[in-house]
């Protein structure tokens, strides 16, 4: 392959910031016809953000997309397709009431229209030829709802590859994701397609599994903290190398305030065995204690948000045992877990965890309300002291207790949330993302929080942003790979394990 | 492992699919089995007679709920046709008579009230339930004003051929409707309205990256459902050969509860133009089949209550939604 061929599409010192948090630092990107380039990096590294770029989702506040070497602003998913690239998403766009034919060729129906109206016998062949490219041997005026989801996932692929007919030659392919879904040896069968088609197209390839980029990508970006920090090519990577390069900076100790890290009490919160829930998880098995924090590490597709929604009581579990103390429980929704001493900190914090239209006050007594209740009405006064109380407590920044958590930063309405579970009562804490997409000081204030609340004989189960994090605030680290615990980890303060060998086990 | 919740979808899918031409045929026996005049040819086109409307109706009806919106205006936008259309023809109000030549006209002004719905809807971002049941009761007020509270008496025998003519022994509104729903089937299979509708139903995101003009899309599917109304106004006065601003009353909830009886998901994305016609057909047939056992109609209209409700409920996928407002 010849090196200096003008790449089919490149991105040039790209930066691009959202409130609170800058997400892509002078990235520079590219990938030519011919060769599959793998992106790889932890959550929030800045894939998806390079992807949304590369897909005319997001622009760029600074810095150049180039299309076939050319200046070109993507304003929008249809018009990065109309340049040349498509993408293939990981939660599935398609249509389920169509046909396989009508899905291919949504939104570009022009071609097939003749006197008004479409040409179904046409639409099928065209599709036809599409399905044949991804060896996908179905009818195309069947239905998508009655295909499988590996198949519908093989459709969703043909209609990217659409593209490869109406361009004659320069076409990217973004993948994202594109085996998480998967089974084996449908990923086999993606890889032969990747195969096939790599002759015409450039393809770039997102996975969390660095042995699938290993095997299949030509040349490997690593991202870490929204910057491309190395680039090789795949042959001269190995994994250690790649997991190196993704982790990166050594821990600081202290950020973490790793000296505040309290020692697990005897007492026993919560005992869970052999937990499992088909499809997400299996035999997951841990003790809680008092004053602990255990941390889950695994990537997406690992079980550990479902995990956590369970034990939350939001979903049910199919198997196994979870105890409160010395009693089995099963929940019979968030209010019960609530009830019993759990409580959960969304990650969604504006659509799960507070209730923007409130005030600080009525937010933190939402799920205590009935304590705050006198023949029925609302105790005002005692609302107010106790909120009041918590305010100053947790050292959160408003002008009063009045005042709309909608106004409020993020770190502060994640003491909000905070605040409202220690005044239910709660005596376990369930941590999702708790420092996502909120500035550096705000994340030192939650993480103040943790070591008070553990010193105070709460525990906390905690699915970090990153695992430093994990490493960093956790007493133990359970590691969960394809919904299984693989390893446990016990990171007391000045033992903590290495990131290396948790993404070891991870990935 | 994930295959076989898609598999199982497939199959309720599948359940749903048929479902409502299982209970339109199940109906018919059990009347059938209380009355024997329930499956003679008289009464059966007598039941096609008064089903000509509310078919013709919920073809619009249909594009707009597929699209996951609703559209309420019904009654207004069919009251102002109704009214428009009888002041045109021989009548004894207005000295205007312009024939059939008012037929198109009633149509195009049903369109013009359906593109003011989709153009406050998408440009006013006001819900659909709010923009078309406002256009509804300024529709009702138009009609009421311009009749000041008369009714207009029509005499123009060749307009009211359109409903109570006879081809083949068929009575005109019948065919009418046939031809209606034709039209609105070919709209629905055959051209890119009626691809995208299902599209921007599902999911609107993937609609917008696909480069469907969506916000076009919108009103345009409002003005089809308001040329269908336009319709069914005129289908109206000449079936009761009068115009007045109450003509249209209790025609939306018989349309809605048609569409959703039929089994399109008011969430949208789900159903049919054909699934409609079978919700109309159940609508009726049940009316019919409640006058023939003898039914009070006050008990009559409880049933219809009932009846949206429990279609509602089984259609709804319940184990996709998380909150429901």
């Amino acid at each position: 392959m010849s090196a200096p061929m003008t790449p089919t599409l490149e991105l040039r010192g790209v930066s691009k910031s959202f409130p609170g948090a800058k997400a892509l630092d002078d990235v520079s990107f590219s990938v030519r016809k011919g060769e599959v380039v793998g992106l790889i990096g932890e959550n929030g590294a800045g894939k998806s953000t390079v992807l949304k770029i590369l897909n005319g989702i997001y622009q760029p506040d600074s810095g150049t997309v180039l299309v076939n070497g050319k200046p070109t602003i993507l304003t929008s998913p249809r018009n990065a397709f109309d340049n040349g690239v498509a993408m293939v998403f990981q939660e599935q766009s398609i249509i389920q009431n169509l046909s396989v034919a009508e899905n291919i060729s949504l939104g570009r129906e022009q071609e097939f229209i003749s006197y008004g109206l479409i040409s179904k016998s046409r639409m099928n062949a065209a599709a036809a030829e599409e399905l044949k490219k991804v060896r996908l041997e179905i009818h195309p005026g069947k239905r998508c709802a009655d295909l499988s989801f590996a198949d519908r996932q093989m459709v969703e692929i043909a209609k990217a590859l659409s593209l490869d007919r109406r361009m004659a030659g320069q076409v990217t392919i973004l993948l994202d994701e594109p085996t998480s879904v998967l089974e084996k040896a449908e990923i086999g069968l993606l890889f032969d397609i990747i195969g096939d088609i790599k002759e015409r197209t450039a393809i770039v390839f997102i996975s969390h599994r660095i042995e699938e980029v290993l095997d299949i990508t030509d040349r490997t970006f690593v991202m870490r903290d929204g910057r491309v920090v190395a680039e090789m090519p795949t042959t001269e990577a190995t994994i250690p190398d790649l997991h190196f390069h993704m982790v990166g900076r050594q821990l600081q100790q202290e950020y973490y305030r790793e000296s505040r890290q309290t020692v697990p009490q005897a007492e026993r919160l919560m005992d869970v065995r052999n937990l499992s829930k088909i499809g997400a998880f299996e035999n997951v098995s841990f003790t809680l204690h008092a004053g602990e924090v255990i941390g889950i590490a695994g990537v997406i597709g690992s079980g550990r948000e479902e995990l956590a929604k369970c034990l939350a009581g939001h979903t049910r579990f199919d198997g196994g045992t979870l105890s409160i103390g010395d009693e089995q429980i099963v929940f019979s929704g968030p209010h019960d877990a609530v009830s019993r001493g759990i409580g959960l900190v969304p990650a969604e914090r504006k659509v799960e965890g507070i209730v923007t239209s409130f005030t600080v006050a009525e937010n933190i007594t939402l799920s205590a309300l009935p304590a705050f209740t006198k023949n029925g009405v609302i105790d005002f006064a005692r609302e107010s002291a106790v909120s009041e109380n918590w305010v100053k407590q947790l050292r959160i920044k408003t002008p009063s207790i009045s005042t709309l958590v909608s106004g409020l930063s993020g770190g502060n309405q994640q003491k909000v949330v905070l605040a409202k579970w220690r005044v239910a009562g709660v005596r376990i804490v369930i941590l999702d993302h708790p420092t996502r997409g909120i500035d550096v000081g705000a994340k030192e204030d939650v993480y103040d929080l943790v070591r008070e609340m553990t010193a105070d004989g709460f525990a906390i189960i905690l699915l970090g942003d990153t695992l430093n994090e994990v490493i960093g605030l956790s007493s133990r680290i359970l590691v969960m790979r394809d919904g299984a615990v693989v390893e446990t980890f016990d990171a007391p303060t000045g033992g903590k394990p290495d990131q290396v060998d948790l993404v070891r086990y991870m990935v | 492992m994930r295959a076989q919740p898609a598999h199982r979808a497939s199959v309720m899918g599948r359940w749903r699919d048929w479902a409502p031409l299982a209970v339109l045929v199940v109906l018919c026996l059990v009347i059938s089995l209380f009355n024997g005049n329930f499956l003679t040819i008289g009464n059966l086109l007598r039941l096609l007679n008064s089903a000509a409307i509310p078919l013709v109706l919920c073809m619009g009806t249909t594009f707009v709920i597929l699209m996951g919106s609703i559209d309420l205006s019904i009654e207004g936008v069919v009251a102002v046709t109704a009214v428009m259309v009888s002041l045109l023809v021989v009548n004894d109000i207005s000295p205007i008579s312009i024939g059939l030549w008012a037929v198109p006209l009633a149509i195009l002004v049903g369109g013009i009230l359906g593109f003011l719905n989709g153009f406050l809807h998408v440009r006013l971002k006001t819900p659909s339930f709010m923009t078309t049941l406002g256009v509804g009761f300024a529709g009702i007020g138009v009609a009421t004003a311009v009749l000041g509270g008369f009714t207009a008496r029509i005499s123009d025998q060749t307009f009211r051929f359109l409903s109570l003519g006879r081809v083949f022994d068929v009575p005109m509104a019948v065919w009418i409707a046939l031809g209606a729903i034709i039209i609105a089937y070919i709209i629905q299979e055959r051209t890119r309205i009626g691809r995208w509708v299902y599209a921007i139903g599902t999911d609107e995101v993937t609609a917008r990256n696909a480069g469907i003009p969506v916000e076009r899309t919108r009103i345009m599917v409002f003005m089809i459902a308001g040329l269908f109304y336009g319709l069914g106004g005129v289908l109206l006065a000449a079936q009761f050969g009068q115009g007045h601003a109450l003509i249209s009353q209790g025609r939306l909830f018989t349309a809605i509860t048609a569409v959703v009886v039929g089994g399109t998901a008011l969430s949208g994305g789900v159903g049919s133009i054909l699934n409609s016609v079978v919700g109309v057909l159940i609508v009726v047939t049940l009316a019919n089949g409640m006058v023939l056992m003898g039914i009070e109609p006050y008990v009559q209209q409880g049933v219809q209550g009932i009846l949206i409700i429990i279609a509602v409920a089984l259609s709804l996928d319940r184990s996709r939604l998380d909150v429901v407002k």
